[in-house]
């Protein structure tokens, strides 16, 4: 588990720090320089310029901070309704339990990304975002992954709710009169915090993988907003020009989500206090 | 056995519909009127000849009308026509479901292979372990995409050993199919070391070996069986996510799949065939999770 903080701690800094890094290099990321392509790394640019003239270490700190940003946003937003819908699934019980579920059991055994490549091609000025700009591709995005997302949360928080409420200090805080709300929240929640935790971990490094792969597609993220995913895309077509360019983005995905299982994985192995 | 069958298929059916009457509302909002498209094409086209077109193909009704209108022409077999490559869509949608069975079943057939090999290795050698739990990490967290892209540089481009892309051969399905099984093997190594490793321990492994069975008939005959059951409840978790990564395979090493002609048809403003495409891959999906149930049913007849 500590590797895992250390790892999302160094992205999480890093992407932080990108426009101090802008700052200290010198140069605009998002200003090409047409005489300064495919430049090997240097003092000056230490992982050297895309086919743009721009710098790929300042793309890639930029690309954190867009990936992460719709990785968490997805992972919450998918936590939160996961969370909400488990526990009343747990908490009805019965006919709406069974429906919860149904539903849940119905989207898991779909193919995700066929469907996500289709829902991402809905135009956002449909509901009202303006088309083209970055923010309203990665709210998109983000809305699209949760509504993904909240399945593998809301069965591992339906389970562990199911087991709480079927404790003693839950019988006996009914007993003495508490509110269902007050039960619920006060008694039942606090012990999910550990289902929860992982399911979070897991959900922000799976939602950062799934806005890599549809970036990578066309489909997220447009240029020339960076992102790592359309990095990866843009380097797939120049693997004869500039190889290396191909590294840098994936190896930033693979710490990124590698540092999210390790801190799952951790999580999982505390002993439940 | 039949009625769960039976049920299954019904329960196919159902989301199937229901998958089919959103992705219908969802393309309906979707921009690109294909009227429209004719007349950005033909000025000559006058907006009665537009009200003419739309009356003639239906598009005019409301949303329920067509979406009844369509659902019974495909239940009649009657798929329509693909606007992106002039055929009908039928004849596309075969050819495409070959090619893609052809890379998962390969991909499938080696990440269980060589999944339950590095897991057996990992719980009879307890020393490899820790490399095969690394391996295993590497390979969840490794972007199957990124992993393509490597393959493609260093051995089409650097070495220039394979073809970087394709169809037709042999030669043309080993880097997407190393790409496919590398990113699905964690799961099955990390399960079947574990379920080697309780397997092991069972009191009939004892009585095998005390009755003189060599290793190789007790790892083989009495310990692997028994840790079949639970990677098939895997195999059939993971058949969504391995027909996912079958489309971004597809997508990087050019194979002329289902997951491509998805991708092309969404990317070509095809929605007819993108849809069709859709669902033909999601009850593909769903039938494959049954198949894995119901060989898990006939494993272990203890399981209801």
């Amino acid at each position: 588990m500590r590797v895992g903080l250390t790892l999302l701690t160094a992205l999480a800094i890093a992407a932080v720090s990108a426009p101090l890094a802008a700052l200290y290099l010198g140069h605009d990321p998002f200003l090409p320089d047409l005489f300064k392509r495919f430049e090997a790394p240097s003092a000056l640019h230490p992982l050297g310029t895309d086919e743009l003239g721009r710098d790929t270490l300042l793309r890639l700190l930029y690309g954190a901070r867009v990936s992460l940003t719709v990785g968490l946003i997805a992972a919450l937003a998918a936590t939160s309704i996961g969370t909400a819908i488990g526990l009343i699934a747990a908490w009805r019980g019965g006919f709406w339990d069974a429906v919860l579920m149904r539903v849940a059991d119905g989207l898991l055994a779909l193919p995700a990304l066929p469907l996500l490549v289709i829902l991402a091609a809905l135009d956002p000025a449909v509901v009202g975002l303006p088309r083209g700009e970055a923010t309203s591709d990665m709210i998109r995005i983000a809305v699209l992954l949760a509504a993904f997302g909240w399945v593998g949360v809301a069965r591992l928080v339906r389970a562990t709710a199911l087991s709480v409420l079927a404790q003693d200090f839950v019988r006996a805080a009914r007993a003495m009169g508490v509110s269902e709300v007050r039960v619920l929240t006060r008694h039942v929640l606090p012990q999910l915090a550990a289902p929860i935790a992982i399911a979070t971990a897991l959900a922000v490094g799976g939602a950062v993988l799934a806005e890599s792969v549809l970036s990578f597609l066309g489909l997220g993220i447009a240029p020339p907003a960076p992102s790592w995913g359309n990095m990866l895309a843009n380097a797939q077509e120049l693997v004869f020009q500039a190889p290396l360019a191909a590294v840098w983005p994936g190896l930033a995905i693979l710490f990124t989500v590698l540092g999210c299982n390790l801190l799952a994985d951790g999580v999982s192995r505390r002993p439940v206090r | 056995m039949t009625r769960l069958i039976l049920s299954r298929l019904a329960q196919i059916a159902i989301t199937a519909a229901i998958l089919s009457f959103c992705a219908f509302l969802l393309i309906a909002l979707m921009p690109g009127d294909p009227i429209d498209l004719a007349i950005a094409g033909d000025p000559r086209l006058t907006s009665e000849d537009a009200a003419r077109l739309r009356a003639l193909h239906g598009l005019d009704q409301p949303m329920m009308a067509r979406y009844f209108a369509w659902a019974g022409a495909v239940l009649e077999g009657r798929f329509g026509h693909s606007r992106l490559f002039a055929q009908p869509v039928a004849a596309l949608l075969g050819p495409a479901l070959l090619s893609s069975l052809e890379l998962l079943g390969l991909a499938l057939v080696l990440a269980v292979g060589i999944g339950v090999s590095l897991g057996a290795l990992a719980a009879l050698r307890p020393r490899a372990a820790p490399l095969v739990q690394a391996l295993a990490l590497l390979a969840q967290a490794m972007p199957s995409f990124w992993l393509g892209i490597l393959l493609i540089i260093f051995f089409a481009v650097h070495l220039g050993w394979l073809p970087a892309g394709g169809d037709g051969g042999w030669r043309f399905l080993i880097l997407p199919v190393a790409t496919l099984c590398f990113a699905h093997l964690a799961a099955y190594s990390r399960h079947s070391a574990a379920a080697l490793t309780t397997a092991m321990e069972e009191p009939h492994i004892r009585t095998a070996r005390a009755k003189g069975a060599g290793e190789h008939a007790v790892i083989f005959r009495h310990a692997l069986p028994n840790a079949g059951v639970p990677l098939l409840t895997i195999a059939a978790l993971d058949a969504g996510a391995l027909v996912s990564g079958a489309l971004i395979t597809e997508t990087i090493f050019a194979r002329p799949g289902m997951g491509k002609l998805i991708y092309d048809a969404v990317m070509g403003n095809d929605f007819n065939l993108a849809l069709l495409a859709l669902l033909l891959v999601a009850v593909v999906t769903m039938l494959a999770t049954l198949a894995a149930d119901l060989a898990q049913r006939w494993l272990d007849p203890r399981i209801v």
